[in-house]
């Protein structure tokens, strides 16, 4: 009897071995446009962590900003018999070649942070830009009390996460007819040009109540002219770089709109685990942003 | 001749100059405004710097690209001297002579290797622009913190007798640059360089030192913008200086020098630099959209072009 049970526990014991083994031995994987940039290295580490989590064996493969190495690498993925394809294009239209190698295998694609031009993937899994220009809007109406002049800094003209920003932005402002944007302007994502351009700005409208800016390194350009100029203005960054956090520990820089890399990873081997179970996954996953400021840092 | 006259058919992109100061101050009444003149000047003192080293390079015929990726290493260098502690001295000092060499460098190639000037400049630019990514890992160099830190972050935002001090910079750069064009052997072998190479040669000019020396004060230029930049924003970018390479030939062009050598001043590249930065200045003032802007600049350099080709021809 005894010796029975001992040997079911065996066999039992053996088959959950076996089968973990099996598991172990599914694999996704991600690749990824750049590992040359904290924010995309934030999101490798996401993924890696929920799919140790999962049980998955992450092959992370980095195609250094060069539409040719991702296209290998999707075709070294493929070759790898993996079970769904983690695809953070270089380009959005350039990525379609791979995508198809992909589908012709039967191996799902989940694009992560960009998307794909011209082709359907099982899921895109990105922050709302669009929302997260709102958030930055209803902060700055919020801070001002419904009422000032507002001056918003433009990413680089023709991207979509510039474009995305302000819309956004221009649907917050909308709903506070009190505030009045006096400049509209491109720094093209760049400090340098946000403090020049700022500079020019203040000689035209002197007296600015806050500012917006579709990225941080514009707000942190910005900031250096408005010190210069002896001005108290409230400033609204994006991104939540390391620069923009001390920033706002030090009060020179009022919040900043934050993505969460390591979320759109960790929901990419989620979502790429329930397709590898058979579920149908929403063919659009908005990762939500958070706002830091001095009080989500826990600063007095 | 009267020596005004002289001095206008020498500088004819004097005239679009002043055109464009009228526009812009009848379009935007904050235009003619002290603080914001000083304002414009302060701006493009960083271009015009680069631009007078490369109006060297180009009198001789040639081009420098790295401009753009100099400014950015020597910022880098110096932001992280100051950061950790050095004074003021000896961490501009170090970046202006990182500068100096790295000039001489392209310089050595394009005359010991017989390398074209576009092509060798294109190889140091790539190389540096790696090698500021590998410096700074990437990510901006903080230079708000260190001994000398308040000096370094003066040289950007402080003032002389209420003159910024970027533009007392630029203003000392182009005198030294404007005596040594014109009153010196070394400006004139620069010129006669560019008119014919092989003829300066043999009438027994070391054209070989000139022609390195070029690319070492553009070099040096390139890292006292950078210095200036850094210190502007007391913050070293790993990207900064993207795309100056081509302000900077802008400016010399629209200011009349010639693409093919020997033709051009540096009185017309200080014009040309500030139409450029009058320009940046007065889109922001008028507030005209984005998409606008980049058409409004292209028009406005060809208009400045024609109107110096047109003069030359007559």
């Amino acid at each position: 009897m005894i010796r029975n049970m001992f040997r079911v526990i065996v066999v039992a014991a053996f088959c959950c071995a076996a089968a973990s083994a099996a598991r172990a031995a599914d694999k996704i994987a991600l690749v990824v446009s750049t590992l040359n940039n904290p924010y995309f290295v934030t999101l490798a580490d996401g993924a890696k962590a929920k799919a140790k989590e999962l049980g998955y064996d992450l092959v992370v493969l980095d195609s250094q900003n060069d539409t040719a190495k991702e296209l290998s690498n999707v075709e070294d993925a493929l070759n790898q018999n993996v079970k769904a394809l983690l695809l953070n294009p270089v380009d959005s239209a350039a990525a379609r070649a791979g995508i198809h190698e992909a589908e012709a295998q039967k191996v799902p694609v989940l694009t992560l942070d960009r998307s794909a031009k011209g082709v359907t993937v099982a899921s895109h899994i990105a922050s709302d830009n669009v929302a997260g220009g709102k958030l930055a809007g209803e902060l700055i109406v919020q801070q001002l009390g419904g009422k000032g002049n507002v001056v918003e800094l433009q990413g680089q003209p023709g991207t979509d996460a510039a474009r995305d920003r302000s819309n956004g932005f221009r649907q917050a402002l909308a709903a506070a007819p009190g505030l009045k944007v006096v400049a509209s302007q491109p720094a093209n994502f760049d400090r340098t040009q946000g403090l020049n351009v700022m500079e020019n700005i203040l000689q035209a409208h002197p007296k600015v109540d806050a500012v917006f800016a579709a990225d941080d390194e514009m707000a942190l350009g910005a900031i250096k002219a408005i010190q210069a100029a002896r001005l108290k203005i409230v400033v609204v960054g994006f991104d939540g770089t390391p620069d923009a956090v001390a920033a706002i520990k030090n009060g020179t820089m009022y919040a900043t709109i934050a993505q969460q890399p390591s979320l759109i990873g960790s929901l990419g081997v989620e979502e790429a685990d329930k397709i590898i179970k058979g579920q149908v996954p929403p063919a659009s996953i908005p990762v939500p942003l958070k706002v830091i400021d001095k009080k989500s840092l826990g600063e007095p | 001749m009267n020596p005004l006259l002289r001095f206008l058919s020498q500088n004819k992109s004097l005239i679009g100059l002043v055109a464009l100061i009228v526009a812009v101050s009848l379009a935007s009444p904050d235009f003619l405004d002290v603080g914001n003149l000083l304002n414009v000047l302060r701006q493009t003192s960083i271009n015009a710097v680069i631009a007078m080293g490369m109006t060297f390079v180009i009198l001789t015929s040639g081009i420098d690209l790295s401009v753009g990726a100099i400014l950015a290493l020597c910022g880098a260098f110096a932001a992280s001297l100051i950061a950790s502690g050095s004074g003021l001295l000896i961490a501009t000092l170090i970046a202006l002579l990182a500068g100096l060499g790295l000039g001489a460098i392209s310089g050595l190639i394009i005359t010991f290797g017989a390398v074209q000037p576009f092509i060798a400049t294109l190889v140091s630019m790539t190389v540096l622009r790696g090698a500021v990514l590998v410096f700074s890992n990437g990510t901006p160099i903080d230079a708000s913190s260190g001994a000398a830190s308040n000096a370094f972050g003066n040289l950007g935002a402080g003032y002389i007798f209420g003159i910024p001090i970027p533009v007392i910079a630029a203003a000392v750069v182009f005198a030294g640059c404007w005596v040594a064009l014109t009153q010196t052997r070394f400006g004139r072998f620069v010129y006669a360089i560019g008119g014919n190479e092989s003829v300066t040669r043999l009438s027994g000019v070391n054209v070989t030192l000139i022609k390195i020396a070029v690319y070492a004060v553009s070099g040096l230029l390139s890292a006292l913008a950078g210095i200036i930049l850094t210190a502007r924003l007391e913050s070293a970018q790993p990207n900064a200086g993207l795309g100056y390479e081509l302000d900077a030939i802008a400016a010399v062009v629209v200011g009349g020098t010639s693409l093919a050598g020997g033709v051009g001043s540096m009185t017309g590249t200080l014009i040309g630099a500030l139409i450029i930065g009058i320009l940046n200045n007065a889109l922001n003032l008028m507030d005209v959209s984005s998409y606008y802007q980049m058409i409004a600049k292209g028009s406005v350099i060809l208009l400045a072009v024609l109107v110096d080709r047109r003069g030359a021809q007559n």
